[in-house]
């Protein structure tokens, strides 16, 4: 008797999960729960980016060898860190499209190519930036550097695919497998300031230690982090949400959601 | 507590002012950027919509003349 219950708790968490997986793939569902989130991301993004940017460049104390040009991490750091985290995302939603034939993970990852492009970018021209009075140099062929900039080629690479078949089918399938074959630089970057003892300096976060920095310094660094993934979230969601009205706009609700904001 | 002693100092930053303040500029424009183009893409999906249904609209009022 008891094995049967068990049997048909079983079943029902996985009824459960299914129907979970099946709403989170309905554009239409995510259109209207995101339209919820959408308010308080955008607050604790602005508290968390402002506040973090002002304590960042004002208050956080100078550091002892590198003087002020080390407050260029609040940014540099964060926008690596999404940079990273921003390609799994996109990797993931381009295999669940390819495996599952999920239409909002086909939205997904292609709202998160230009998103995690434009973060690359930003790492990399704050990283040369902080370089200049740093190394002495804007750019050196160094590992880290260079896998990032690798990075930045994969993002651009996935736009160019999206724009390059007339097929909305054909297009994600060919960027989800860039993506998905892209996934091999991450690792390389995460461990390049490990295997070559290069210029870029060794990770200064990391989950298993205790962060070697002082902790005036780390804690805006911190909510800038916070910050940057607010914003990112809240960025691809705007980004999802044009991409559903676009891919979606024959059908009932979409329509009748156009009606209702001219009306 | 704050590190500068007047805003000129803030801005200069001992040199390094013009560093900082590149990296912060143009990372801020390119976020601006990023939260702007969804709104402007969205505004003109909206206009492009709305021209294809007066389009359609047309098209079944002369056909069923």
């Amino acid at each position: 008797m008891f094995g049967d219950d068990l049997w048909k708790i079983k079943l029902s968490m996985w009824q459960k999960f299914k129907q979970w997986f099946h709403k989170m793939g309905s554009p239409r569902w995510f259109y209207q729960a995101s339209g919820r989130w959408l308010p308080w991301l955008s607050l604790v993004t602005l508290v968390c980016l402002l506040t973090g940017l002002v304590w960042g460049l004002a208050i956080a104390p100078q550091d002892a060898r590198q003087g002020n040009s080390f407050r260029i991490i609040y940014i540099h750091v964060p926008a690596a860190f999404l940079a990273l985290a921003g390609y799994y995302v996109m990797a993931i939603a381009g295999a669940i499209g390819l495996i599952w034939k999920m239409k909002l993970a086909d939205m997904v990852m292609k709202s998160a190519a230009p998103i995690g492009a434009a973060l690359t970018a930003i790492a990399l021209f704050t990283g040369a930036v902080w370089g200049k009075p740093t190394w002495g140099t804007y750019w050196e062929w160094d590992a880290r550097i260079t896998s990032m900039l690798i990075l930045l080629f994969l993002y651009l690479g996935v736009i160019a695919l999206q724009y390059s078949y007339r097929s909305v089918d054909v297009a994600n399938k060919v960027s989800a497998i860039l993506a998905l074959v892209g996934t091999v630089n991450i690792p390389i970057i995460y461990k390049s300031v490990d295997w070559w003892l290069t210029l870029h300096q060794p990770a200064t976060i990391k989950l298993t230690e205790a962060p070697s920095m002082h902790p005036d310094m780390f804690k805006p660094l911190l909510l800038m982090i916070v910050g940057f993934y607010a914003f990112y979230a809240l960025v691809l969601i705007l980004n999802t949400r044009v991409e559903i009205i676009s891919r979606e706009r024959r059908t009932q609700w979409v329509s009748q959601l156009l009606v209702e904001r001219a009306g | 507590m704050i590190q500068f002693d007047s805003l000129q100092a803030f801005l200069v930053m001992e040199g390094h002012g013009v560093h900082v303040w590149s990296a912060y500029l143009v990372s801020l424009a390119l976020m601006g950027w990023m939260l702007v183009s969804p709104r402007l893409r969205r505004r003109q999906l909206l206009k492009l919509i709305k021209r294809q249904q007066q389009r359609e609209r047309l098209l079944q009022q002369q056909n069923g003349e």
